[in-house]
């Protein structure tokens, strides 16, 4: 039964009237019980794959944060003791520099998730930002600003980075730089979408006509309600970061030696291909295939629960 | 032997937990040749009843079990590739939006033909034959030209037309009707109906008339067949269903409705919201808001009795036999017009010669002008403090321009918008923002004008926010006193609005604009999306509201009825330009413009016996373009009386009363001299 029932307490002031009071029934329209923010919950927990997402996300974390207070290994000075079968105080081996491979990847995880996490929050913030501004203003200024993003999405995004991953010197913060860069476009098209219809929208013309502002519209109405386009779109943007960075690393681009990354063990073990080094490679390739699986699967269950709350109005 | 049986019809709708019983046995017989109409608030089960018929459910829904017998053949039982053979050959159905019935990539013409080819196998040059045929039959102008145009180029009541003409292009035994005119204009709405009606007569055809409109029952249909809840609870022909109720949700569902004569001065409510179907209730499904209902009802299910007039109803305390009707307040006409005439004529807002054009662009950056729409022309009217107006017209006349005008929401182009004598645009736009809070707007559409991601504390606190307004805690006070003015409880304050029915929620968006105790409330079709007993809750809301605050109110509608119950003085809009006004008698008694006096008759009416007899002055022909407006009159094109006179010479306003004034060379009674200098509109 639905709680819409105790909501109604009647017209007041209907002195006489047998049809004043409203509400005593019950039933209704099927509405959930609770805020919204919890049926959200609910339906996600629902989704069998975002649980698989969220463990392996949280395992991922722990892994590369945790894990190395508890397994020590030397990451900074090489050794002999190189390209060594997994086994013998090596569960994964050594690679060619003499480094454990499970240490290794905890470190390198490190680097893959910062950068994956950063990009998003960077990348989104200013993309919806900017596609808010372009879509809830609209006409000329509209025009002009998504011409810019069109122009900048038209640059072939690894030609750019190639090009300033040879100009400067990478650090971790000029990738996140650099990948956030070109990473803000896709969310800032998408949010200017959604400004398009929202702006329009009776409840955007309310705030007008009690007197409010276009900053107030734009941060009190339009991003909340495009939040779901930007949560989902920012989970696909920490896959994608991640992707790019092992791309990067893997062309020999990436962050230079001794700092580790998944992308750039890939890029060492590949030269062992042909020997029989497995475990230069399939760590570090299942790392990141699971670590951007789980971060699509989490963005497509936040998707399939926001439409939920629609349907259920 | 019936054409159409319908015999204890079960449909349901599987949910994700648990089924809607969408139709709970539901019995329906229509002879060949008969109209019958199927009325029922939303979610009453009516449509899905039409579906059932067809066998068009959605992928979710069944029929459970029931037979729909045609000419004694059970339409549930034979196979899809059989079922198909009888959709549009033996039955034919209308939907409500014929925008989105028709296929936008195809040209009308081929898809009458496609109908027509599918059932008939004949060539497709023979196809295109009957589909010309058929448009002239729905009354399309010139036929063979728009044969190959595309649903866009056409106007909504064309659209509907085209739609008609698919339904019929085979010659069905049976049309089904799914609120044919729903999404269509007053005028165009007459227009469809008497085509329907006439067309029923030529082709000998039955017709299920689905509607929420009573009006349209009661002109249209040979017998009427009531549903609540997914069930069937009165039937009976028109003219014993209007003169002598027997269901008491039958009796509330008419007496909640406003009358065309002003006669009203409350209307009754039907208290609560209809029953949840997933779950319905045992005993009889009304009990809950029945103002008569027993114990007996809500244990014992009341079966459907006929009695010897033929009239069916399932009820255990029929209205009429044990029972009282309902009571309705009534207006005391003398005691209104006093308080118009007598009322502190204070202007509280004047609009003087207002004009608003939009420019029409092409291109994305240069923005080329490549015409101007006038959406409003010219008008001036002076609105009094503690009134109400009414503004009235078809789609596309500029209401809605001139209601967002009043708020300050669109500059006009030219002429002034005088607030307590101060012109609201010639403010800066901090000064403006004071001003406006007297200046409030109510929504027409309940679930777009709440923001779903805000709780309603935060919606109604967002006013008092913005202008900052007292302190936190006065805010909260604030809050919870207006919601419960409203008539909501405080618990509503940590509620989203998915959680709410469409009244209460029109209910919380009044709760808003009240926060800011403005002067003034542009209402703009405050009801048009609600259900029938929840517009009467509303209706009856906002006139409590107006004595308690001493509000005045623009009420813009294409609803006369709720004009007519709610406004004190009217104002006739057409294409952009002011065309009467007057109080409500002098309008609806007394029309002086002949475009008022072909609206009214347009109108159609909850009682069969003036919607039969009634001489209906059609208005041809559809709404000009806004673009390229008709000179000297505006209404000259579709006007019968027009004359040279009228294209030459736009004319004047002139009185026809204290209050009544008229655009019009030739009016429809003649013009008094009287107290001109009161220059009363």
């Amino acid at each position: 039964m639905s709680k819409i029932d105790d909501l109604d307490e009647g017209l007041s002031g209907e002195g006489g009237d047998n049809n004043g009071i409203i509400g005593s029934n019950s039933g209704g329209e099927a509405h959930a019980s609770g805020s919204q923010l919890k049926l959200i919950v609910q339906t996600f927990l629902e989704n069998k794959l975002a649980i698989v997402g969220i463990a392996l996300v949280i395992i991922a974390v722990l892994f590369c944060f945790v894990g190395p207070l508890f397994y020590h290994t030397n990451q900074v000075t090489t050794s002999y003791n190189i390209t060594q079968a997994p086994g013998h105080g090596h569960p994964l081996g050594t690679d060619q520099n003499g480094y454990d491979v499970l240490g290794r990847l905890m470190v390198g995880g490190q680097s893959s998730l910062e950068i994956g996490f950063s990009v998003a929050i960077i990348a989104t913030i200013i993309g919806v930002l900017y596609g808010a501004i372009a879509g809830f203003i609209g006409g000329v200024v509209d025009t002009i600003m998504m011409r810019v993003v069109d122009t900048l999405l038209s640059i072939p995004t690894l030609l750019l980075l190639i090009f300033l991953a040879a100009v400067f010197r990478p650090t971790l913060t000029l990738l996140i730089i650099v990948i956030s860069a070109v990473s803000w476009l896709s969310p800032a098209r998408l949010v200017r979408g959604e400004a398009l219809t929202l702006r329009v929208r009776d409840y955007v013309k309310a705030v007008r006509v009690m007197g409010g502002g276009s900053r107030r519209i734009i941060l009190r109405h339009i991003v909340p309600n495009a939040i779901g386009t930007i949560v989902v779109n920012a989970t696909f943007q920490i896959a994608d970061a991640i992707l790019v960075m092992a791309t990067l690393s893997y062309l020999g681009l990436g962050l230079p030696p001794p700092a580790a990354n998944w992308g750039s063990m890939l890029s060492d073990g590949v030269n062992y291909v042909y020997d029989g080094y497995w475990w230069l490679i399939y760590p570090a390739g299942i790392a990141i295939i699971l670590t951007v699986v789980a971060f699509n699967l989490i963005g497509d269950a936040i998707r399939d629960s926001l439409e939920v709350r629609l349907q259920k109005r | 032997m019936p054409l159409l049986e319908i015999d204890d019809l079960y449909t349901n709708i599987r949910l994700k937990q648990g089924e809607v019983k969408a139709v709970g046995g539901v019995s329906i017989s229509i002879n060949a040749g008969e109209t019958v109409g199927l009325v029922g608030e939303s979610g009453c089960g009516k449509t899905m009843t039409g579906m059932s018929i067809m066998r068009l459910l959605p992928a979710s829904g069944y029929i459970a079990s029931g037979k729909v017998k045609l000419d004694g053949r059970d339409l549930v039982a034979i196979s899809e590739e059989e079922m198909r053979a009888v959709r549009g050959n033996d039955i034919g159905m209308i939907f409500q939006d014929p925008m989105t019935s028709l296929n936008p990539c195809l040209t009308i013409g081929s898809q009458i033909a496609e109908a027509v080819a599918l059932h008939r196998k004949v060539k497709k040059a023979k196809a295109m034959e009957r589909a010309i045929e058929v448009l002239n039959l729905v009354g399309m102008p010139k036929p063979q030209e728009r044969i190959n145009d595309y649903p866009h180029q056409l106007s909504g009541g064309l659209r509907q037309r085209v739609m008609i003409a698919m339904a019929l292009s085979c010659e069905p035994k049976l049309l089904i009707a799914d609120e044919p005119t729903t999404a269509l204009d007053v005028t165009i709405q007459a227009q469809i109906l008497e085509l329907l009606d006439s067309l029923k007569d030529q082709l000998g055809m039955a017709m299920l008339l689905i509607t929420h409109d009573m009006g349209v029952i009661a002109g249209r249909a040979d017998r009427v067949v009531v549903m609540y809840a997914g069930k069937v609870v009165e039937q009976a022909s028109t003219e014993e269903i209007f003169a002598s109720t027997n269901h008491p949700y039958t009796e509330a569902l008419l007496a909640s409705i406003p009358k065309m004569d002003g006669s009203v001065a409350r209307l009754y409510s039907i208290p609560g919201i209809p029953p949840d179907l997933s779950n319905p209730p045992t005993g009889c499904r009304f009990a809950d808001r029945c103002r008569l209902a027993s114990d007996q009802c809500r244990d014992n299910e009341p079966p459907l009795v006929t009695n010897d007039q033929n009239h069916s109803f399932a009820c255990f305390h029929p209205v009429g036999i044990e029972a009282n009707h309902v009571k309705i307040t009534l207006k005391v006409e003398a005691e209104e017009i006093q308080r118009i005439e007598h009322a502190d004529r204070k202007p509280l807002m004047v609009l003087e010669h207002v004009s608003k054009e939009f420019d029409i662009t092409k291109g994305a950056i240069l923005q080329r002008k490549a015409g101007t729409l006038k959406a409003v022309s010219d008008l001036s009217l002076t609105i009094y403090d503690g009134e109400t107006i009414g503004i009235v017209g078809e789609s596309g006349c500029g209401k809605s321009t001139t209601g967002s005008m009043m708020v300050a929401l669109e500059k006009p182009t030219s002429g002034k918008v005088l607030f307590n004598g101060e012109d609201l645009f010639g403010h800066k736009p901090k000064e403006l923002r004071l001003i406006r809070s007297n200046l409030q707007l109510m929504f027409q559409d309940p679930y777009a004008s709440l923001d779903p991601r805000m709780s309603v504390g935060t919606i109604i606190r967002e006013p008092l926010d913005i202008n900052k307004i007292g302190t936190s805690q006065e805010r909260e006070k604030k809050v919870i006193s207006l919601l419960s003015e409203v008539g909501l409880s405080s618990r509503a304050v940590e509620r989203y609005p998915h959680e709410f029915s469409g009244g209460q929620r029109q209910r919380i968006g009044l709760a808003r604009a009240l926060a800011l105790n403005p002067k003034l409330i542009v209402a703009d079709e405050p009801v048009s999306a609600l259900d029938v007993s929840i517009r009467s809750q509303v209706l009856n809301l906002m006139k409590d509201l107006q004595r308690t605050h001493g509000l005045t109110y623009v009420v813009i509608s294409h609803d006369l009825s709720v004009v007519r119950f709610l406004a004190d003085r009217i104002g006739v809009m057409y294409l952009g330009k002011l065309v009467e006004i007057g109080t409500g008698y002098d309008i609806y008694e007394n029309p002086a413009h002949p475009y008022t006096a072909a609206l009214l008759s347009a109108v159609p009416e909850p009682e069969p016996e003036r919607e039969k007899t009634k001489v209906r002055k059609i208005i041809k022909g559809e709404l000009p373009s806004a673009i390229n407006p008709p000179s000297g009159c505006r209404f000259r094109t579709r006007c019968e009386r027009a004359t040279d006179l009228c294209a030459k010479e736009e004319p004047p306003m002139t009185s026809f009363g204290a209050l009544h004034q008229a655009a019009c060379h030739f009016p429809l009674i003649s013009k008094v001299e009287i107290r001109t200098g009161a220059a009363a509109f």
